[in-house]
């Protein structure tokens, strides 16, 4: 067995004859990288659906506030909390206070129904009703275009993400409440947080709408510093005068997505395992057939003294190649194609849409790199332990 | 069928290569198969609406609720003859993870409107006379192992007690089979009285949604537009439509799954047209010689040409039914993702579909090889033998 | 003109034939006003270096080309102005041919091989295996009907190949070099083979071949030399 630098130049050569063979066998080697992009970008841009949703679920999630709801409600939707509760919670241990009193918002959360702008069938769309302290709590709220909404007035402002999935949600067009007709007034963005599939208006105002008295649905409280969380909800729970739940709304973003990312998820891995598995025949395919159009050049090395370990090396490195080729392109299309790519879903733990957007991250990228590698060395291994160990004079004598 | 062996055999020609190419067929189509399911599961139940059968929520929003006295004005409405109430209940059973659909209804008009669900005499008598009593669906009792007889505590996320806590205990009277296939038995189904009754005076009094059914399937439009005239200035306004509309509703508010699956099958198919298309052009390259033989023996272009496009199409549609099967096999063990999709099976008309599918895709990949052995000029052909 | 060509009329009549091959650019001349009469039941060798369109000249006479100039009239019928698919069906009930590497497809068996041919007629699967034993007791390979060519010598091979070409029971014989991939007492066995049929079967025999053992074997040989045509070998 020669030394270790003259293994490498075997392998070195044997690999570059395979590199200058490729254009005579054009035909299995596209298909092979292409069959590999595709499973690339499949499996790239399904699961970007994935991290796309749940980024927009939980990147607005701030550790320092809490939300409560009531007792046993998972979401927003069902809870039901009283003025009177409300007015508790805003004055427990751990809120922050500013000027204007304790940074405290009750809310209420209810669904409308929007046509899209695609399709133009009806969509739940959520319908948030705050009070002033809501933009102090949810600080990353900013408007971007138009005006705010006026207290007291039937108007409302829409997040950017719902303006853009849904139909008459741009500034001077209006939504229609049930008989009557809403204007939006103003356009609003939140970091690309949840908060941007909503339409926000008074409380007030919605409370009358939808026959709610002065009760509110949820509490979503701005705490000192993060740490405080344990002292608010402690106070919160032991006392005999409510009757709610207390959870970070980190945690609760995170809670709220987990059915959708949990089904989106698995779909999306079964979808792409498949596809791995065939991407897999194809590459065997082109790499037996390229190692079987070569036989009598491999066999030649070998006569002429090429280990039959650099050859497998060298083969290997070859399909390596041509599937990272193939899984750089589809990586690369499937950014190009998916990233930012705006829809929405409905998220079913609160029947309400969600709006988001398609993310290709890096994570996601180098997943597909490293499929793309596996099925690469799968289908380079076994036609190149098949070359290795095809006796030498046989190899000779095939056309 | 006398060329049968001549096209077999031509197959066998280099074994690993044609059973690589056919398992990556399979598997293109094995994914066919799960994606037909999917499809089938996220937006199938449309098809199985009762025609007869419109749907009243509330006009502003489906979280609303109507009040139960709507039901007798609405069968009071010309051409109605029968209108039911349900409510979301949003129980969880133990671990939250475990979603299904529970709700109140009036045990005999519900089964007069609900003819798909199907329930022995004995049991559906035993739920008229114990007001606790519920019945549920053959896959959920599967799913959970409940018999008749089970006491089953059940936590409502929206309806609290009279009494404040939020657990509700029913007890097992009957289980309910599917009349179709397509039927969902995951949903559980208890007493209007009962729930009524017992529930905290936040929403006493109201449901979530009617059913109504109409007399004249031809005139449901007119109905639907008279039930919402009806209640145009009360309390709470409705919006009617037939049921088939309001789950395609629910379906594509998910996600335009027609398009998404559409769009990774088209990718799929790609490459594996590819991937066949150039199985079968190296497979014709390497019988130049022989073709050329056969047209000195005689063959027409017409017949080389037939043989070669039926090679392909044998490999593609051989793939194709050993893929769908396996689907089948899958798709027959139910949900993949425990709870989020209860119809989980594949539809005979799609497996139809993917062997169309199949021969379509046979004769792309052959067409090309199947021209160059049709262009091949003999003296060439045989000079390169 | 042989005796044998005055006694039983020409079978094949090449007329004034000229071939030329476009390579690129390049117009190669194979055959030029080339002339040749084949009587019915003769066994004429075709001899000449390699090049000098032996082949292609075989290839006109049996429909598998055709000529640039020049007509080629086989059993009465104008083979030169038939299209593709009248050709086709012609060579299937009137030629056999026989090519030195014999050709026969590795998939399918001996017995296979030889119905090959048939498959384009609309005989019954019985009536074709009569023919295909006929046509293998003929080369006396019945015992080999199963096995497949590469279970066959080369020898072997080439009988097969003779057993395909005369299954169908065609009027003409084409052969190309059929022994030149044989060793000497196979190639004799071909040989004595051919001589039989042209003999006791009545069959028209042409035979290409650069092998002077080969033929003696014939009833006339021509000579042919950058395109042109002579009784007398050149030197």
């Amino acid at each position: 067995m020669a030394g270790p630098i003259n293994w490498f130049l075997q392998i070195a050569s044997i690999a570059k004859f395979g590199l200058l063979s490729i254009p005579r066998r054009r035909g299995a080697v596209l298909a092979t990288v292409i069959g590999i992009a595709g499973v690339v970008t499949v499996l790239v841009g399904v699961l970007s659906i994935s991290t796309g949703f749940k980024h927009a679920m939980t990147v607005s999630g701030s550790p320092d506030i809490a939300i409560v709801l009531r007792s046993g409600a998972d979401s927003e939707m069902v809870s039901g909390l009283s003025h009177d509760e409300t007015r508790v919670i805003a004055d427990s241990p751990g809120v922050a206070r500013s000027a204007q009193g304790p940074l405290s918002s009750p809310e209420l959360f209810v669904i409308i129904d929007i046509p899209k702008r695609a399709t133009g069938l009806d969509f739940n769309v959520p319908l948030r009703g705050v009070e002033r302290a809501a933009f102090q709590v949810h600080d990353n709220v900013k408007l971007i275009r138009g005006r705010m909404f006026d207290w007291g007035k039937d108007e409302v402002i829409a997040g950017i993400g719902a303006a853009q999935e849904f139909a008459g949600l741009d500034v001077g067009s209006a939504i229609k409440v049930g008989r009557a007709v809403w204007p939006v007034v103003g356009i609003f963005a939140a970091n690309g947080g949840v908060a941007e599939s909503e339409i926000w208006t008074g409380a007030t105002v919605l409370q009358e709408t939808y026959h709610r008295g002065d009760s509110f649905q949820s509490v979503q409280a701005k705490l000192i510093s993060p740490g405080a969380y344990e002292q608010f909800k402690d106070s919160l729970t032991s006392n005999p005068q409510l009757n709610v739940k207390v959870e970070r709304q980190t945690e609760y973003y995170v809670e709220r997505s987990e059915t959708m990312t949990r089904l989106i998820t698995t779909l999306g891995f079964l979808i792409a395992f498949l596809m791995a598995i065939g991407a897999v025949f194809g590459a065997l395919n082109t790499m037996y057939s390229a190692v079987s159009s070569r036989t009598r050049e491999i066999g030649t090395l070998r006569a002429l003294g090429f280990g039959a370990g650099a050859v497998i090396v060298a083969l290997m490195i070859e399909s390596l190649v041509l599937a990272l080729v193939g899984g750089a392109i589809g990586g690369s299309l499937a950014y190009f194609a998916f990233n930012g790519f705006h829809t929405s879903t409905m998220n079913f733990q609160s029947f309400s849409q969600v709006a988001f957007a398609f993310r290709v991250t890096p994570q996601l990228l180098i997943r597909g790199i490293i499929w793309a590698a596996t099925i690469g060395l799968i289908g380079g291994l076994f036609p190149a332990l098949r070359a290795a160990r095809l006796p030498i004079a046989a190899a000779l004598r095939e056309m | 069928m006398k060329f049968a062996h001549l096209i077999w055999g031509n197959l066998k020609r280099k074994k690993l290569r044609t059973c690589l190419t056919l398992l990556s067929i399979l598997v293109a189509f094995v994914l066919f198969g799960m994606l037909m399911a999917i499809k089938q599961a996220l937006a199938g139940g449309v098809k199985l609406a009762g025609a007869d059968r419109l749907i009243v929520r509330d006009k502003v929003s489906i979280i609303q609720f109507l009040p139960v006295s709507y039901k007798a004005r609405m069968e009071r409405i010309p051409g109605v003859s029968l209108a039911v109430h349900q409510t979301w209940f949003g129980g969880i059973y133990q671990d939250p993870k475990n979603f299904f659909m529970q709700t109140p209804v009036v045990p005999e008009e519900f089964l007069q409107m609900h003819t798909e669900y199907i329930l022995p005499p004995a049991q559906k008598k035993a739920w008229l006379q114990t007001r606790t009593g519920a019945i549920v669906g053959r896959k959920s009792a599967d799913r959970f192992h409940w018999k008749i007889g089970d006491k089953i505590p059940i936590k409502s996320s929206v309806f609290p007690k009279q009494d404040g806590s939020d657990v509700w205990t029913f007890d097992i009277v009957g289980i309910y089979d599917g009349r179709d296939k397509g039927t969902d038995t995951t949903p559980m189904l208890f007493r209007y009285d009962y729930f009524d009754e017992a529930r905290s005076s936040w929403a006493k009094g109201q449901v979530g949604w009617y059913t109504i059914r109409v007399q004249d399937p031809a005139k449901a439009a007119e109905v639907a537009k008279r039930v919402d005239q009806e209640f145009e200035n009360s309390s709470s306004e409705t919006k009617t439509e037939p049921e088939g509309a309001f789950l395609q509703g629910w379906a594509s508010q998910i996600c335009n799954i027609t398009l998404i699956v559409g769009s990774i099958l088209g990718a799929v198919f790609f490459t594996m047209l590819l991937v066949s298309g150039n199985t079968m052009s190296q497979s014709v390259r390497e019988r130049t010689g022989e073709l050329g033989v056969q047209k000195a023996i005689g063959f027409t272009n017409a017949q080389i040409v037939s043989l070669v496009l039926a090679e392909s199409c044998l490999l593609t549609v051989l793939g194709a039914v050993l893929g769908l099967g396996l689907a089948w096999m899958f798709a027959s063990r139910g949900d993949p993702t425990g709870g989020l999709l209860p119809l989980f099976f594949l539809p005979i008309p799609d497996l139809f579909l993917g062997l169309g599918i199949s021969l379509a895709l046979g004769l792309v990949t052959g067409f090309f090889p199947a021209l160059s052995a049709m262009r091949l000029r003999v003296a060439d052909a045989l000079r390169r033998m | 003109m042989s005796e044998s060509q005055k006694t039983n009329g020409v079978l094949v009549r090449v007329e004034r034939v000229e071939k030329v091959f476009h390579r690129g650019t390049e117009s190669i001349h194979v055959l030029a006003d080339l002339s040749l009469d084949v009587a019915a039941r003769e066994f004429l060798a075709l001899m000449g270096p390699s090049g000098s369109g032996k082949t292609t000249l075989l290839n006109l006479i049996g429909g598998l080309d055709r000529p640039t100039k020049g007509t080629v009239t086989v059993g009465g019928e104008r083979v030169d102005r038939l299209s593709d698919r009248e050709l086709a069906h012609w060579r299937a009930r009137h030629v056999g041919f026989i090519f030195q590497l014999y050709n026969l497809m590795p998939v399918l068996n001996a017995e296979q091989n030889v119905e090959l041919p048939l498959l384009l007629t609309h005989l019954s699967k019985a009536e074709r295996k009569e023919h295909v034993q006929a046509a293998l007791a003929v080369v006396g390979l019945r015992h080999r009907a199963k096995h497949y060519p590469r279970t066959l010598s080369g020898g072997e091979q080439q009988r097969v190949g003779i057993a395909r070409g005369i299954v169908t029971d065609p009027t003409i014989l084409l052969c190309d070099e059929p022994t030149g991939d044989l060793d000497r007492k196979a190639g004799d066995g071909i040989l004595d083979l051919l001589q039989a049929l042209n003999r006791e079967h009545g069959k028209t025999v042409i035979m290409v071949t650069h092998d002077p053992h080969a033929s003696r074997r014939a009833g006339r040989i021509v000579y042919l030399e950058k395109g042109q045509l002579s009784n007398e070998p050149l030197q």
